[in-house]
């Protein structure tokens, strides 16, 4: 178990920078997701912590030790690739014993720690199969046990689930964040499904363009995105931003909207005001929206509305029904309002 | 959807004419798509074949049709001492020619696969010795073993390392040498660019996982590569074995089976007896000798470089 310190890292391929200066600090035995849009560099970064990809500026430190040059073997890392990387010669025993088949470890050590491996994974039945011989949710599972069996300093994920189907991937979410929560390792962890971030991370890092967005715990993310990006990524469904400007100590855009601000707002300008759609509620006194689709989950009801030329969506406990272009008056959760620099795209107050 | 161009349109009745139900026979189609491919290995293959065997039972030669002589032709091979040497030479051949082969063909295909500088430049050049024909290689080889012209013979006394020429092909034991690098040289490309063909199949993921691991280059190889590539290498092997053991246009051009006979693989020795010797009925007893030693090459890459489980469809457990 280790420390993580990532300082102004810096990737270029040839020419073309891919990440320009990315810092994060990572604490011993946190679990850490990167999560960005495709092509944003999350993979880059975590080959370059595993030493698969050298470093073109900035420093990796894991525990106190810098590892820029340090090759990947003595790294004390384990990693989960996306496509598993089973060897396909070897039988799942093979699979999770080959490291210590290489460092030399005596026959009933590696008996040992990969019986200990497969028991937490449930894979005892299938030791002696190749991995041909798998389904997709149990490849995974023996290239975890393959991590496991290192014993690392520090596990690193790209992309695991990506390649299962919605249910297993939400099994195997809480079998992975079970088996941190029980071998307290530091992780890191790559993906481009938020909802995958939100739940298994202490900290998630939203990347962009080879740039952090933000970094923070998942609640810090919802409750106050920094930027218009972090804004639109994190949350499902996504935030309702409407465009407008701050006047007479109100939010106004086309359509007739009149909508109170947040403590702490300009008194004027063009701004984007950010409001999630469970932030919407039904208010007879406030602005008449008119109904587009109505989309009855059970639990929520999400009504897709028409306000001037922009459309909000809103997800309501309320049961709803109303034909079409008939009027529902909704108002914000004033303090739930996000407001953004139209400019900048930065958090306002 | 339109409900009424459902209604309009109606498939055509299908009247079938007698040629295109018979088209749709499958018995007719397997024995018409069959037959062309039968008729050919029958005539180039099967008859000569057929053939040759029969005529290692009997006593013909050129020009006089001979009679079934039993197994007359193996005993008087079997008590003549250069059809031995000739198995002899064979074996030996195809075996250092076949280790330096792949040893070497294994190794360029690995550097190869490297990221390197013109690297589809120095695949062209690797296949340069394949496409030019053997017989003409065989030539060039003979002017560089000649024993007054040799150009390595030349280069060596210019450089002062020797007084004279260097014999490669008038004794028995160089010639035979000369020849196997002669053959090696040849079938590098046909090595390197199939291995280089199975290396790249193998995702580079494993090798990122076995550096993680902690495997050094030469445990990715021995753990990973080799047993990946075993089964494309038994396939490889196989064929070489069998376009070596039945060599004929290098040793041929080169000392025709000499001096003394030292150098005739069975195919030169085969030739030889049946065709410049008239003994047509020897000459394919020779032939036939070589068919047992084929078939183990043949069986034995196969079952023992293969077939490999982790490949197979059967579950093992
Ligand atoms: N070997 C390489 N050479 C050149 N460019 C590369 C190389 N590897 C990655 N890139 C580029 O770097 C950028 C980041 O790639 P990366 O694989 O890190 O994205 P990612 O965030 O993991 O995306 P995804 O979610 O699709 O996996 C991409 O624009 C990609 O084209
Ligand atoms: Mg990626």
């Amino acid at each position: 178990m280790a420390t993580v310190d990532i300082r102004e890292v810096r990737k270029a391929f040839g020419s073309t920078q891919i990440l320009h200066g990315v810092s994060v600090a990572i604490e011993d035995g946190q679990f850490v997701v990167l999560v960005g849009p495709s092509g944003c560099g999350k993979s880059t970064l975590l080959r370059m912590l595993a030493g698969l990809e050298n470093i073109t500026g900035g420093e990796i430190a894991i525990g106190e030790r810098v590892v820029n040059n340090v090759p990947p073997k003595d790294r004390d890392i384990a990693m989960v690739f996306q496509n598993y990387a089973l060897y396909p010669h070897m039988t799942v025993f093979q699979n999770m014993a080959f490291s210590m088949k290489l460092a030399g470890a005596p026959k009933d050590v590696m008996e040992r720690e990969v019986q200990k491996a497969a028991r937490i994974l449930g894979l005892e039945q299938l030791l002696h199969r190749f991995p041909r011989q798998l389904s997709g949710g149990q490849r995974q599972r023996v290239a975890m046990g393959r991590a496991i069996v290192r014993n690392p300093q520090v596990f690193l994920f790209d992309e695991p689930l990506s390649n299962l189907d919605a249910k297993l991937r939400v099994q195997m979410r809480s079998e992975i964040k079970e088996l941190h929560q029980r071998l307290k390792v530091t992780t890191v962890y790559v993906t481009h499904d938020q909802i995958e971030a939100m739940t298994m991370a202490d900290l998630i890092v939203v990347m962009n363009h080879g740039r952090i967005e933000q970094a923070g715990a998942p609640l810090e993310l919802y409750d106050r995105p920094a930027n218009l990006f972090v804004a639109g990524f994190i949350g499902s469904p996504a935030m309702n931003m409407l465009e407008g400007h701050i006047a007479d100590g109100a939010f106004h855009a086309a359509g007739g909207v009149r909508w109170p601000l947040p403590p702490g707002a300009p008194t004027s300008g063009e701004v984007i005001y950010g409001i999630r759609p469970e932030h919407l509620h039904l208010d007879p006194g406030g602005l008449p929206a008119s109904i587009q689709v109505i989309e009855p989950t059970g639990s929520e009801t999400q009504v897709l509305l028409r306000i001037g030329d922009a459309s909000l969506l809103g997800a309501f406990r309320e049961r709803i029904s109303g034909a079409p272009g008939s009027a529902l008056p909704v108002s914000p959760d004033i303090s739930l309002v996000h407001l953004f620099d139209k400019k900048t795209g930065q958090r306002i107050p | 959807m339109s409900v009424t161009a459902a209604e309009t349109w109606r498939p055509r009745a299908t009247q079938q004419g007698w040629l295109s139900r018979l088209f749709d026979n499958k018995a007719f189609l397997i024995v018409m798509c069959l037959a062309p491919a039968i008729g050919l290995l029958m005539v180039f293959l099967t008859y000569p074949l057929g053939l040759g065997v029969w005529l290692a039972f009997t006593d013909t030669t050129i020009g006089q049709r001979g009679i079934y002589v039993g197994l007359e032709n193996f005993e008087f091979l079997f008590g003549d001492p250069i059809f031995w040497n000739a198995i002899f030479f064979s074996v030996f051949y195809t075996g250092v020619a076949t280790v330096g082969k792949f040893g070497l063909g294994l190794w360029l295909a690995l550097l190869l696969n490297n990221h390197l500088p013109f690297k589809s430049f120095l695949r062209a050049i690797i296949l340069l010795p394949w496409i030019v024909p053997t017989v003409l290689s065989a030539i060039a080889f003979w002017w560089i073993y000649d024993p007054q012209f040799s150009i390595i013979s030349w280069v060596f006394i210019e450089l002062g390392l020797r007084e004279t020429n260097i014999d490669f092909i008038n004794t028995a034991w160089p010639a035979r040498w000369s020849l196997i690098a002669a053959n090696i040289w040849r079938g590098i490309p046909f090595v390197a660019i199939s291995l280089l063909a199975g290396l790249q199949t193998i995702s580079p993921s494993l090798y990122e996982a076995a550096m993680l691991d902690g495997a050094t280059a030469w445990q990715r190889f021995r753990f990973v590569t080799f047993p990946m590539l075993l089964p494309i290498l038994a396939i490889v092997m196989t064929f070489s074995i069998i376009f070596t053991f039945t060599d004929f246009q290098l040793v041929y051009a080169i000392t025709r089976g000499g001096p003394v006979n030292s150098t005739h693989l069975l195919a030169t020795l085969a030739f030889q007896r049946g065709i410049p010797g008239g003994q047509l009925g020897e000459g394919a007893a020779i032939a036939v000798a070589m068919i047992p030693f084929l078939v183990f090459a043949t069986l034995f890459s196969y079952f023992a470089l293969a077939r490999r489980k982790w490949q197979q469809g059967e579950s093992n457990d």
